[in-house]
């Protein structure tokens, strides 16, 4: 092959290495390139980090303050009051706990926003976050996070799928899907996520009702 | 360097050379996150701003470093660029990285940014390795939207999250397996322009 019609391959063929260019390969030389690499990237990472920190933590706060926007209203700061629960019992920093942010008025919780899940998901566990009054009306439900077949079981996140929960009472409202005997539609060809949002609804409803009692 | 080869560096990423559609490496994110366009898009400036820094340092520290030690110490320099990359995004772009978080890690097993630091940036100055870069980058970024697009389109009928078509569309082509039906009709059609070429070369 001629070099000029390959252009692209002109600088490797001008230095022509059959081997890099660099320090003999003496266990020495092999210790300080590899120690020196990984201590520089160490440095620049560990800087990086830092910078990131404070951003990173606001990125995640607003996230969460947005999704309890949407299924409560609040005066108050909810993330500083809230609380987790798990079993009816107050947890500290549990991955399988239920997270309660009180929505208050004027000093008074009037709901919460209960970030519950579900482990029946079609992929996985599917986050959801309920508001909840305190006589156990269900105010709103968003999605926050699903690994679900994306254009089947992903419509959970639909508002079309959503709206069917607002203003329910789960005392009378039954949250199982309509083929289990409940009163929830479930997506056609997403019967399973349907399912789990049902479930996650009704462990947020059941949770508060201890709550309550224990209060 | 001159004007001309500077050229023939920067567009061989977009045809000659493309990553995706000649070369077909670093195939994993290119199936995984091209389900929209703005997907891919993402996907590609990230890889490109790894592929451009990492090309950048090795073509930089190429002299010190012995040849038995210089695949870790590349993967070394890879990995701290995407790891910079997850961080900055998850930072400034949280809705991004919430998209894409999975795949950022997956950079640094991209064979295109390990692929390119040993077969250019370790045998070549700092500014064609950058060039090379530049131009991998654009040309897989331009890949992954060029897939992003089809498949968005014709999976849910809209583009850059903008309805085009009222109506839900080929679910097949959201899923994984569309993915491999587009990239192979798109491979198709690259391989019959090449043809072309070839066929008109030969009769002139």
């Amino acid at each position: 092959m001629e070099l000029a019609e390959k252009p692209h391959l002109r600088y490797q063929k001008k230095n022509s290495y059959t081997k890099m260019a660099g320090p003999k390969s003496s266990f020495l030389n092999l210790i300080l390139a590899l120690g020196s690499v990984t201590l520089l990237s160490a440095f620049s990472l560990g800087y990086v980090y830092e910078w990131t920190l404070e951003p990173i933590a606001t990125a995640k706060r607003e996230k969460q303050l947005r999704a309890i926007n949407a299924v409560v209203e609040f005066d108050n700061d909810p993330l500083a009051e809230a609380f987790s629960v798990l079993d009816g019992r107050r947890v500290e920093d549990d991955p399988n706990a239920l997270v309660f942010y009180p929505a208050k008025k004027a000093g008074n919780i009037e709901s919460y926003a209960v970030k519950t899940y579900s482990d029946q998901g079609y992929s996985g566990r599917i986050e959801v976050m309920v508001g909840l009054k305190l006589d156990g009306m269900i105010r709103e439900v968003q999605i926050l996070t699903h690994r679900e077949t994306p254009g089947l079981g992903s419509k959970i996140s639909a508002p079309e799928f959503l709206e069917q929960f607002v203003n329910k009472y789960p005392d009378k409202f039954n949250l199982k899907v309509t083929k289990d005997g409940g009163q929830v539609d479930g997506i056609s060809g997403a019967t399973i996520s349907s399912r789990a949002v049902g479930e996650a609804v009704q462990v947020a409803y059941d949770q508060l009702q201890i709550i309550k009692e224990n209060e | 360097m001159s004007s001309r080869s500077i050229i023939t560096q920067l567009t061989k990423g977009i045809s000659r050379e493309n990553p995706v559609f000649v070369l077909l490496l670093g195939l994993c994110p290119v199936l995984g996150v091209t389900s929209t366009a703005i997907n891919g898009l993402g996907m590609g400036l990230a890889t490109t701003f790894v592929l451009i820094m990492s090309n950048i340092v090795i073509s930089l520290i190429k002299h010190l470093i012995p040849s038995k030690v210089r695949i870790p110490s590349f993967i070394v320099v890879i990995a701290s660029f995407v790891t910079v990359v997850d961080l900055l995004m998850a930072g400034y772009l949280p809705a991004l990285h919430e998209q894409l978080g999975l795949f950022i890690p997956l950079i640094v097993v991209n064979c295109i940014v390990l692929g390119r630091a040993e077969s250019f940036a370790s045998r070549n100055d700092l500014f064609p390795a950058f060039l090379d870069g530049v131009s991998m980058g654009i040309g897989f970024t331009y890949a992954l939207v060029i897939l992003g697009g089809i498949r968005e389109l014709l999976g849910s009928y809209s583009l850059f999250g903008l309805k085009i078509l009222e109506g839900d569309g080929l679910l097949v082509f959201v899923l994984a397996p569309g993915a491999f039906i587009a990239l192979g009709f798109i491979i198709a059609f690259f391989e019959w322009r090449k043809s072309i070429a070839t066929k008109a070369k030969k009769a002139a």
